[in-house]
């Protein structure tokens, strides 16, 4: 099975109405790699997410996730196969705990499903594995509050660890570290690389210092159109993308 | 379970044998009569209430149609009856109740497959379709439903577990004590289950919980077939109690009424909506001998609570726990006895509004007397009215002032509470 990417979209595209936000992406992400997304404002990538984790129907083309047609699938089908994300605006249960929404976050995959004869308390296995997780996360401490009332910065890893906490191999994080302090990033970015080790991530991220450090393969999107893919060396030198946005990040 | 919470229901429970002995009636040599029919009344309540607040605070579906499968458990639960007083049915009345709420589920299932599709709006439109249709049916079809007369029967059908008759009301009652307990144990194990916790997951965020792996529409449509099934055994146990069961079982004003529970009592704590059905069985029993008006109470208690505490009766203790534990709930002593006055007044001067009103319109005319707190009134003179508005009017605006004074102190005392945590 070597060579078979992870992920691979052909010819991707996606109308809202009369207007095309993506434009036809093609693009490969190879099974353990770390694949960040660049792009202005706008280019898409966002819609490109919801598009491979099937919260929107695509208008044309394909994806598959190891080999197997993703595109016409309902989210959960698409989760149930290993494929999990994360969203840009946070996206919890507020008045569940943060322990409940780790939790919640671990069922399907520990075979509970629509279970209402397992009594939760007595899931041990399950509770030790969400309080390991809510240790990695560093919110322990924060075990029985309210998500809602988590600060940015940790509901923003609480989201993180409610993407990774069901064990899927293919990870999809958009803008993990959007609004964080230099601090705070530079934590999510060692806890990113701790969950996620060993597994797919694809990733949209601004901050190029995170990219750069993070990525083993870098796509950028403009416009609904990938312009440029490949390691983070030849996206640096590439002529297109400096003026495209890298030029423009600059100035 | 927890050590704690097992001897919480075990109180409770302990409570609830012991409650009609306290009411003893020394002319007849048993406990009260409206004692026990107004408790057995409480325990099909509670578990309508707590099935319907299955939907409501734990779900986040609005349900208008939550009659239906109490109704539906209770007609059933005749034909049943009739079957087996007639011999065909070899279940002993203890079980009728298990019967009657696999009817509900039975027709949950058909109705949840329709209207769990949605969700908000759309769900609850469609199930006040589904109540509307059921209720129509209800007065159409009379080879189940019996038409406006409803279906009668005879609970003494000699088939009892415990060689039980169930001529008496007493023993009624303990088997509705006996289900009631059942069931909100059941429906509170529910609550910690994987399903229990993903439907408060869909409350909160579904679409979250479609890329966790979870269908939101199996959650929703799995928790109104139990809600359905729990409200069934309801129905069961005032099908076994009236033995007669009309189109008021399955009509809207119920589905309203279990609304009314759930919220009133605070759909947010398990025990909220125990507390509102306890609460609106006694004003149904104690304010409706007093009051023809007692409907008009229950829509402006309902009402205020909308506005003013929204989480219900339950949220407003779980408010004060925070204070309560930092040790500064004296200092809401006197906010509180500040409204007192005022609060009453208002209340005084509504009830005299309402009771004067429905006395000139409906009791008059039935040439009734009108007692007002104790005391006889003459409705055609000017001094009650001028009592009644002034009453009215100045209770509310000195309320209002008091309410703000009780505001700013609630604030500052929540405020250092939570600064300290
Ligand atoms: N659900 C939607 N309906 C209509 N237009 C949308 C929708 N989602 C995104 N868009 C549009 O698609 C474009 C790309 O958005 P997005 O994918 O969020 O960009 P990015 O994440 O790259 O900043 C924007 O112009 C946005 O307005
Ligand atoms: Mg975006």
């Amino acid at each position: 099975m070597t060579g078979m990417p992870a992920i691979r979209l052909a010819d991707v595209r996606k109308n809202f109405g009369a207007t095309e936000i993506i434009r036809g992406v093609s693009l490969d992400v190879a099974g353990g790699e770390r694949h960040a997304i660049i792009g202005p404002n706008g280019a898409g990538k966002t819609t490109l997410f919801n598009l491979i984790s099937g919260r929107f129907p695509i208008t044309a083309g394909s994806i598959e996730l190891r080999g197997q047609r993703i595109d016409a699938l309902p989210p959960q089908r698409i989760n149930r196969l290993g494929l999990s994300r994360s969203f840009q605006i946070t996206s919890i249960f507020p008045r569940l705990t943060v322990f409940e929404n780790l939790r919640c976050a671990l069922l399907w995959s520990r075979g509970y499903r629509y279970s209402f004869w397992h009594l939760l308390p007595r899931a041990r296995a399950l509770n030790e594995a969400t309080e390991a997780l809510l240790r990695d996360l560093n919110l322990a401490e924060r075990h029985d509050l309210p998500a809602g009332l988590l600060s940015y910065a940790e509901q923003r890893a609480l989201e993180i660890g409610m993407t990774v906490a069901g064990g899927a191999s293919v990870i999809l994080l958009d803008e993990p570290t959007a609004g964080m302090s230099h601090s705070e990033t530079e934590y999510a970015v060692a806890l990113i690389r701790r969950v996620t080790e060993g597994k797919t991530l694809l990733m949209v991220e601004h901050d190029m210092r995170v990219v750069f450090d993070l990525a083993d393969t870098i796509t950028v999107l403009v416009y609904g159109r990938v312009i440029a893919s490949g390691p983070p060396s030849a996206i640096r030198a590439d002529r297109a993308v400096q003026e495209a946005y890298l030029g423009a990040m600059a100035a | 379970m927890t050590r704690r919470s097992a001897i919480i229901w075990l109180t409770l429970l302990a409570v609830a044998i012991v409650l009609p002995w306290l009411f003893y009636d020394f002319a007849h040599h048993r406990p009260a009569g409206f004692v026990i029919s107004m408790l057995s009344q409480m325990g099909m309540m509670i578990i309508l209430a707590l099935s319907y607040n299955m939907l409501l605070g734990q779900a986040g579906l609005f349900s208008l149609c939550h009659a239906t499968f109490f109704g539906f458990g209770g007609y059933s639960t005749i034909h049943f009856l009739n079957a087996a007083g007639a011999g065909e049915l070899p279940v002993p009345t203890e079980l009728m109740p298990l019967l009657a709420g696999l009817s509900g589920l039975g027709l949950a299932i058909v109705f949840g497959a329709m209207a769990t599709k949605q969700r908000a709006t759309a769900f609850a439109m469609i199930t006040l379709g589904i109540g509307e249709l059921v209720a129509t049916a209800a007065l159409m079809f009379h080879h189940f439903f019996g038409g406006e007369g409803g279906v009668s029967t005879d609970r003494m059908i000699d088939q009892s577990l415990f060689g039980l008759s169930y001529a008496s009301g007493i023993q009624v009652y303990y088997l509705i004590v006996g289900w009631t307990f059942v069931a909100a144990l059941l429906m509170w194990l529910q609550t910690m289950t994987p399903l229990g916790r993903m439907a408060n997951a869909c409350r909160d965020n579904f679409e979250r919980a479609q890329f966790m792996g979870y269908d939101p529409r199996i959650v929703r449509f799995l928790q109104f077939c139990l809600a359905g099934f729990f409200a069934g055994i309801g129905g069961g146990l005032y099908a076994i109690t009236y033995e007669i069961v009309t189109f008021d079982a399955v009509a809207a004003p119920l589905s309203a009424n279990a609304l009314l529970m759930a919220y009133i009592g605070g759909n947010m704590v398990f025990v909220g909506p125990v507390l509102g059905a306890v609460l609106i069985t006694l004003l149904q029993s104690g304010v409706s001998l007093m009051s023809n008006s007692w409907l008009i109470y229950v829509g402006v208690l309902f009402i205020a609570m909308v506005t003013f505490a929204p989480a219900g009766i339950t949220g407003i203790i779980m408010a004060h726990g925070p204070v309560w534990r930092a040790g500064r709930l004296s200092r809401l002593i006197l906010p509180y006895l500040r409204l007192v006055v005022p609060g009453i007044a208002t209340v005084a001067g509504f009830v005299g509004m309402v009771e004067l009103l429905s006395f000139l319109t409906i009791g008059a005319a039935a040439g009734k007397h009108l007692v007002l707190f104790g005391s006889p009134i003459d409705a055609n003179t000017a001094a009650p009215w001028a009592i009644a508005i002034v009453l009215l009017v100045v209770g509310t605006v000195w309320l209002r002032f008091e309410a703000r004074y009780f505001a700013r102190v609630w604030e500052s005392v929540a405020g250092s509470v939570e600064a300290r945590a």
